[in-house]
């Protein structure tokens, strides 16, 4: 008995001890940091090194472009002051905004601009093509130069106003440099916010400052165009790879916002009355089955064509994200809202019609062999979505193989050629951010080039020829019309299948965060935060 | 005495070396690739050539191999594939946030699961030993992130006491620093609460059956005595045990709390260097431990001649 008095003592004594040292927390943090939590956390640092969308909006932060992509889709200048175009569209002449400044305090010039789209165009799909079309560039003088054409190209500004990865992000000189497969080590750029190095722990957090002496544009902000107005003094990027810890530090006050909350946690936020959710990349995510092209049976176009039958695009976005708020059923595979979007050559595709699947399979002389279907367990995005192929294709006669495994598994077996018994594979599922396929020769799984096309290796002249004549045109009837033509040739080769459109809303804490951009990328520009 | 210490130090090389051939072996022949994350879903195969060769992935492996034994035994474990940073720095950044958390719970669970289970011995049958027993099983039972997540509902958003994630170094406040701490490690501290208490009461109802103790008693000795003295110092050596072990398994086994508390401790950057495949990282990392668990045995063993004279080395 008098041992369990001392122990009620201590217990009791611990708990006093307790209770003194906790204070109350409210959440405690600066007004005017912004604290929020990306989808994932930031390992590389350099945009042109890796197409990673969480670096992609680390060089949002911290480098400006020279075009940028506005609400409407159209590409305004963004450091360029004024452009001009020659009469032959060889020529096309940049001058540069005054007062554009490195974070070292040095002006940006054109030497520096030159040399970052040299980088860029070495590892952009879209830069090399550019690139290819390119003559010279001509240094006039520090604030302009000359971007001189072998022949006309179309997509000249919609390649520098690019706004998903790999970004044109103007660095300086020096940096710009830097082999392009070398990691830069020098983070200055000239955006609207300062990376601070010293405070940047991988795994934890990463810090921006406020660039006092960044000078936005006058015009107002528009997607990733107009005056990119800091109003915060600085940006925490924290990491929590546990949604639910991210979901409950948003509701205690501790974070503003969350980039990316899985859809199953949506209807807690939708409850919570000191949250919002916004919607700031209405263009949103597209599902998207790629087929390999190299084995048995996949190299018969009519098996592939089969599977576009066989499946339908509801069934992917039930199974996936379920609300009817966060999905869209699409045909179009340049996007549902853009200028370019058509259901040219979908009649009777994405409809699971599994008897003319069935009757198709017959025709090609599908003889049972069975599809390997890569499966990623790990990304929550993903998961269901291999499991709904497996059950439609069945249900038209194909035999599946589903193999499970973690994403960056599927990501290193995929870039494999070799046979599928021999560690290949015949198909997977992945997602494409829409920002990035809103034309033939922006969406990677368009290039039909063989070895040189992306994992899949289709292989199309037909199709290289529409994608070349699409890069030529700049007259937008003709484009859309071009477009049309790569859809129903994508169709008809079955380059990749499109599953439907989806998306994901922030989430923020109600009026404390105001003015979140609408754009493709998620930036902290024009951002306001009020109260603690 | 110093002789079996060294003997034990130098038998944790050829328990390294293995380890590191294991790891190295395992890693690579594990499927995936790093020069493929790095490039990101959408670069092609040439990018991720590149990136490959860059990293010296194209080597062979017996010469991969050598390089990287070479440099370790020059205390040199490379660069991390992605952070562009010294795996010594990362490590180095990540090992406070893990240790602060193994020491708190450890301190937890051994004051209150050792008292608790004397107690539970010394009423055996009773009622306080059924409900030390029935927490024990339910200890056991019970996942960590449940326990986590409901802890963080009561303290951290219901009553908002503490704060829900995130991590304060001492040398910032010890007050935040105990803000941030006291949540994780009483989750963590549950499971071993009921691993210690299990082992103390079993250990310590042995003992008291022992002729020495009936002798104590005899001799007039308060209870408190008896149990504090003679009882609880003669079971010690299988407590030890556990709660070394439980050390050893607490610095490489947080992965779970680290997530939910938000702390970017060392099982954090393990998994996340799994994920990512960053060799240099997971290779260090696993060494690392291999070496602590090595050193903790050897302590344990030490301890034992001090808890139990009649144990010499």
């Amino acid at each position: 008995m008098k041992l369990s008095r001392i122990l009620a003592g201590a217990v009791a004594g611990t708990a006093l001890g307790a209770a003194v040292l906790f204070t109350p927390t409210t959440g405690a943090q600066a007004q005017n940091t912004l604290r929020v939590v990306m989808h994932s956390d930031l390992k590389i640092l350099d945009p042109i090194w890796t197409t990673a969308y969480i670096v992609r909006n680390h060089g949002y932060m911290i480098y400006d472009t020279l075009f940028s992509m506005d609400e409407k889709l159209d590409v305004k200048p963004q450091m360029v002051d004024k452009y001009e175009v020659s009469g032959d569209r060889l020529t096309y002449t940049f001058t540069l905004r005054d007062g554009l400044k490195f974070h070292d305090g040095n002006p940006v010039t054109t030497d520096d601009v030159i040399a970052s789209l040299k980088r860029w165009g070495a590892k952009d799909s879209m830069g090399q093509k550019l690139l290819s079309f390119v003559k010279d560039f001509e240094k006039v003088d520090d604030k302009t130069f000359k971007l001189v054409l072998k022949e006309p190209y179309g997509l000249v500004l919609q390649s520098l106003g690019k706004p998903s990865s790999n970004v044109p992000f103007i660095m300086p000189k020096r940096v710009a440099e830097t082999d392009p497969n070398t990691q830069i080590s020098d983070f200055i750029g000239s955006g609207p916010f300062v990376f601070a190095k010293d405070e940047w722990r991988p795994g934890n957090k990463t810090v921006y400052t406020k660039f006092a002496d960044y000078k936005p544009r006058s015009e107002p902000s528009s997607g990733l165009a107009g005056g990119k107005v800091v109003k915060v003094d600085r940006v925490e990027w924290l990491s929590m790879p546990d949604h639910q810890t991210a979901v409950n530090a948003l509701i205690a006050g501790e974070i503003d916002f969350i980039e990316a909350p899985p859809h199953d946690l949506v209807p807690v936020l939708k409850a919570e009355k000191s949250v919002e959710l916004v919607t700031w990349n209405p263009l949103g995510n597209q599902y998207t089955m790629r087929l390999n092209h190299l084995h048995k049976p996949f190299d018969n176009p009519k098996v592939r064509q089969a599977v576009t039958v066989a499946l339908n695009q509801e069934d992917f976005l039930k199974a996936v994200v379920g609300d009817p708020d966060y999905y869209k059923v699409c045909k179009a595979m340049f996007i549902c809202g853009t200028p370019l979007e058509s259901t040219a050559g979908m009649d009777g595709l994405l409809e699971s019609k599994f008897d003319v699947a069935r009757k198709m399979l017959q025709e090609a002389g599908y003889d049972g062999t069975p599809i390997v279907l890569m499966h990623s367990t790990d990304l929550q995005v993903l998961t269901n979505l291999a499991p709904v192929a497996k059950s439609l294709m069945e249900r038209a006669g194909f035999k599946v193989d589903m193999q499970s495994m973690d994403w960056q598994t599927l990501v290193a077996r995929r870039a494999k050629k070799d046979p599928p018994t021999a560690g290949g594979w015949h198909a997977f599922l992945t997602s494409w951010v829409s920002a990035d396929i809103l034309n033939p020769v922006m969406a990677g799984f368009m290039n039909s080039a063989c070895d040189k096309a992306m994992f899949g290796w289709p292989c199309d002249e037909q199709m290289e020829k529409i994608r070349d004549d699409f890069s030529r045109e700049s007259d937008p009837a003709k484009q859309k019309a071009l477009a049309e033509a790569a859809q129903k040739r994508a169709m008809e080769v079955v380059t990749h299948i499109h599953l439907g459109q989806w998306y994901l809303a922030g989430a923020a804490r109600k009026g404390v965060v105001a003015g979140i951009p609408t754009a493709p990328a998620p930036v902290f520009w024009n951002v306001s935060k009020t109260g603690k | 005495m110093l002789t079996f210490v060294a003997r034990r130090l130098l038998a944790t090389i050829p328990v390294l070396a293995i380890v590191a051939i294991f790891v190295f072996l395992m890693l690579r022949l594990t499927p995936g690739d790093p020069a493929a994350v790095i490039a990101g879903d959408y670069a092609n195969s040439q990018q991720i050539a590149e990136i490959r060769a860059k990293l010296g992935l194209d080597e062979p492996l017996v010469t991969q191999f050598f390089i990287w034994a070479g440099r370790g035994l020059q205390g040199d474990f490379g660069e991390s594939f992605f952070f562009k940073r010294t795996v010594a720095e990362l490590i180095l950044q990540r090992v406070e946030p893990t240790l602060a958390l193994a020491v708190c719970t450890i301190v937890l669970a051994v004051l209150i699961a050792v008292p608790l289970g004397v107690i539970a011995a010394h009423r055996h049958g009773g009622w306080i030993d059924r409900i030390v027993m029935g927490f024990s099983v339910l200890g056991f039972s019970v996942p960590v992130f449940v326990v986590g997540y409901l802890l963080i509902y009561v303290f951290a958003i219901q009553l908002s006491w503490v704060p829900v994630q995130g991590y304060r170094s001492p040398v910032d406040g010890l007050g935040d620093f105990f803000q941030r701490i006291i949540l994780p490690s009483c989750t963590l501290a549950v499971i071993y609460i009921a691993l210690i208490a299990r082992i103390t009461r079993a250990s310590v109802i042995e003992v008291l059956g022992e002729d020495y103790i009936r002798t104590a008693r005899a001799k007039g000795l308060t209870e408190r005595t008896v149990l504090m003295r003679h009882a609880l110092r003669n079971a010690a050596v299988p407590i030890v045990t556990v709660i070394g072990i439980g050390i050893a398994l607490l610095i490489g086994g947080v992965v779970v709390t680290e997530s939910v508390y938000n702390i970017p401790g060392l099982g954090r950057l393990t998994v996340d260097a799994v994920l990512a495949r960053d060799y240099p990282v997971i290779q260090a990392v696993i060494l690392m431990f291999s070496f602590v668990y090595v050193l903790i045995n050897l302590v344990i063993d030490l301890a034992y001649s001090f808890f139990d004279p009649r144990i010499r080395y």
